[in-house]
């Protein structure tokens, strides 16, 4: 069945997951962390009735203090940059003893769950494995906060030009990161995987219904979340939220969809705020002038542009978001 | 049991083997000389006569990786590697035995790089000598099948519940066509028990595996998983001696070759045994009192029953085909000298390193070797002595 076709549960106002949250309150995550309300979120959508693989970073660390676990269904964590193996091999062997008669018999989703560094750079070469083998139950979660915060905010491939890291940092001769995030949903597209869409918890109705059509769909999706870091990106707590819609409404982080190749822009932003507007509220971009937000701003309605295109060219059929 | 003995390629075997054990996942990534296990493996689920997923994984740190999801997913699972591709799992290696993920993973030892080289070795197995995993080292092809069979069962018993390698030399045996007896599925059956891990990945009853250890409980993971392989001897001598008892080959930790009135006892792991023998034969011939002492497992190091093996001995030449860079003895030879250190009664030890990267190891060498152990000065030797080597 194509991934457009595949019948999935929305999550709406009137539908939202009531009940205990399956992300148990209590984990040790900084005040405002826009991650963990992603987590959080995901896991609501998503339920009991699935398994979970957690990369070593930030959200393994803060749910998972032995003996302390924050996590309402089977979790495990095996290493860095093999979450998309470890969840390969967990759904290898729940399809297996299904089929061989020795496991529930029904479809568990196994979703595996990595920082942008855990995805783009350490765990790219095995989350590419996972996409290209094509496995039936399996969602695969970027949780971009765009640096390594778990170690101390260092540069990764997801930072954004001009972001001032532990290991980018702003100087007389640099201006930050000094190259353009990663192009990661366009990496795991290119593996003609059914589904691929980005997603915030600023828009926390269209994420989890993302979540859900990704459980339902049969073979591999990949999800990057844009998830909010005040720690790293030296922004007010009580903004995590906010400026998660601002980097939608900015164009900086376009909400769309890849279904079966084919693509369609959720949130559509024809009157942007301006790019300096997103900036100026994170201490990370404080070095930057006039110019390098000028550039900034170029680059962003490029790539926007490009993202529109391609769901002009290659529309697919589905609702915007609420 | 099959009455009679099939010639069969011993990675052939191995794979046959882990079909017999029903196995429910393979994950793997073609590596020479591992790759003939792979492949037929493969070829097994391909035609329907294993019921397993093949994970075709993208790397060996990835293979690994999948082992363990799997493995705590409730799976019986397999892997096999050499060499360069263990190396790439080392990090998962130390990860497997801690989550107590029983995987069974055969090696055909091979030298590590560089200079690269494709031929057989232990140092491949010899550098992870500390992650925690059970051990087993086979000498023939009929072992290698027997020895995959019963891994399954040590690792997966709830005492035990550790992740089990079976170490096969390169070429030198895991490329030789033998003569052996291959059991049916019931026999494996009636041996093997269905893999009923005490915890797993259950949507019916939640665990969290592989959780952060601070200070506090750090080091008590670890020793849990230490006291795990300590005891785990105990489990396999149980296994070994069930398997004698239903299929009639009996299998010890460590096996001794006329050493019992032997005065000089070679120490060697894995197939040169064989050559070995053959040498201690001729040697015995003419009148030398010399015999053999093989490990067969070397994780846990069978401390007891080594030292009960090689009591009678004078002279000890143990034969390490790994060099421990910076380190004048061989990994094997450091450790049974650490054994016999507090021993009073110590017999003379000196240490070999031969057969690195494929070079030939012949009977000569063993003969020369026997020599060279009885020589008044071979335990004050300040260094290993190579055997075979171009000067």
């Amino acid at each position: 069945m194509r991934a457009v076709e595949t019948p999935f549960e929305k999550v709406t106002a009137k539908t939202f997951p009531k009940g205990p949250d399956v992300l148990a309150p209590g984990h040790r995550a900084c005040q405002g962390c826009g991650e963990v309300l992603a987590l959080r979120l995901i896991m609501k959508a998503l339920g009991t009735e699935c398994i979970a693989v957690s990369a070593t970073g930030c959200m393994e660390v803060c749910t998972a203090p032995f003996p302390q676990s924050a996590w309402r269904l089977p979790w495990i964590h095996v290493a860095f940059e093999n979450a998309a193996a470890v969840a390969s091999g967990v759904e290898c062997a729940v399809e297996t003893l299904r089929r061989k008669g020795r496991g529930p018999d029904k479809r568990i989703p196994v979703i595996a769950i990595a920082g942008d560094g855990g995805t783009a750079d350490i765990g790219i070469q095995a989350l590419s494995g996972a996409l290209e083998r094509g496995h039936e139950d399996f969602i695969y979660v970027c949780l971009d906060n765009e640096a390594y915060m778990n170690t101390g905010i260092q540069r990764s491939s997801e930072t954004p030009f001009g972001a001032n890291t532990t290991t980018s940092p702003s100087g007389k001769k640099s201006k930050g990161q000094a190259t353009w995030k990663k192009d990661m949903p366009a990496i795991a597209a290119a593996h003609g995987v059914p589904y691929v869409a980005t997603a915030t918890p600023a828009f926390h109705l269209d994420l989890m219904s993302k979540v859900r059509r990704a459980a339902a769909i049969h073979g591999p999706a990949y999800l990057h979340v844009y998830s909010s870091c005040p720690t790293g990106w030296r922004l007010k707590p009580e903004l995590a939220v906010s400026i998660g819609k601002m980097a939608v409404n900015s164009r900086v982080f376009p909400l769309y969809e890849v279904l079966d190749g084919r693509y369609a822009v959720n949130r559509r932003v024809d009157k942007p705020i301006p790019v300096g507007d997103y900036i100026k509220l994170q201490g990370r971009f404080r070095h930057l002038k006039e110019e390098d937000v000028a550039f900034i701003q170029a680059r962003v309605d490029q790539e926007y542009e490009r993202i529109l295109k391609l769901a002009e060219a290659f529309p697919a059929e589905v609702e915007k978001a609420s | 049991m099959a009455a009679k003995r099939i010639g069969l390629e011993v990675s052939l075997a191995v794979s046959e083997a882990v079909m017999l054990c029903d196995a429910d996942v393979v994950a793997a990534y073609p590596i020479t000389p591992q790759t003939h296990i792979v492949e037929h493996l493969s070829e097994l689920v391909a035609d329907g006569k294993l019921d397993a997923a093949y994970i075709p994984v993208e790397s060996e740190q990835s293979a690994m990786s999948s082992c363990i999801g799997s493995s705590a997913a409730g799976a019986r699972t397999f892997t096999a590697t050499s060499s360069q591709g263990l190396a790439l799992m080392n990090e998962m290696l130390y990860i497997a035995p801690v989550l107590r993920t029983p995987v069974v993973m055969a090696i055909a030892n091979r030298a590590l790089s560089a200079p690269i080289n494709i031929w057989n070795d232990h140092s491949d197995i010899m550098s992870v000598r500390d992650a925690g995993w059970v051990a087993l080292f086979a000498e023939n092809g009929q072992e290698s099948l027997d020895l995959t069979i019963m891994s399954f069962r040590i690792g997966e018993d709830r005492r035990v519940s550790l992740p089990v390698s079976v170490n096969i030399d390169g070429f030198t045996l895991s490329h030789f066509i033998e003569p052996i007896l291959v059991p049916t599925r019931e026999e494996v059956a009636k041996y093997l028990p269905p893999f009923n891990p005490l915890v797993k990945l259950d949507i019916a009853k939640p665990v969290s595996i592989g959780m952060l250890g601070m200070p506090e409980s750090y080091t008590e993971a670890r020793k849990a998983t230490d006291d795990a392989l300590l005891a785990s001897k105990e489990v396999v001598k149980e296994c070994f001696a069930d398997f004698a008892k239903q299929f009639g080959r009996e299998y010890k930790v460590v096996e001794s070759y006329r050493a019992d009135d032997a005065e000089t006892i070679l120490v060697v792991m894995g197939s040169i045994a064989e050559t070995a023998m053959t040498a201690v034969d001729e040697m015995r011939e003419k009148g030398e009192k010399v015999g053999l002492v093989r490990l067969r497992l070397w994780r846990p190091f069978p401390v007891e029953e080594f030292k009960a093996a090689i009591k009678p001995a004078k002279n000890l030449a143990v034969i390490d085909r790994h060099m421990v860079m910076g380190v004048p003895d061989g990994p094997v030879a450091l450790e049974v000298k650490s054994f016999l250190y507090a021993d009073a009664a110590r017999p003379s030890v000196s240490n070999y390193v031969l057969g690195l990267g494929g070079r030939d190891v012949t009977r000569e060498d063993f003969w020369h070797i026997t020599e060279r152990a009885k020589a008044p000065d071979a335990a004050a030797r300040p260094r290993y002595e190579l055997v075979g080597v171009m000067e």
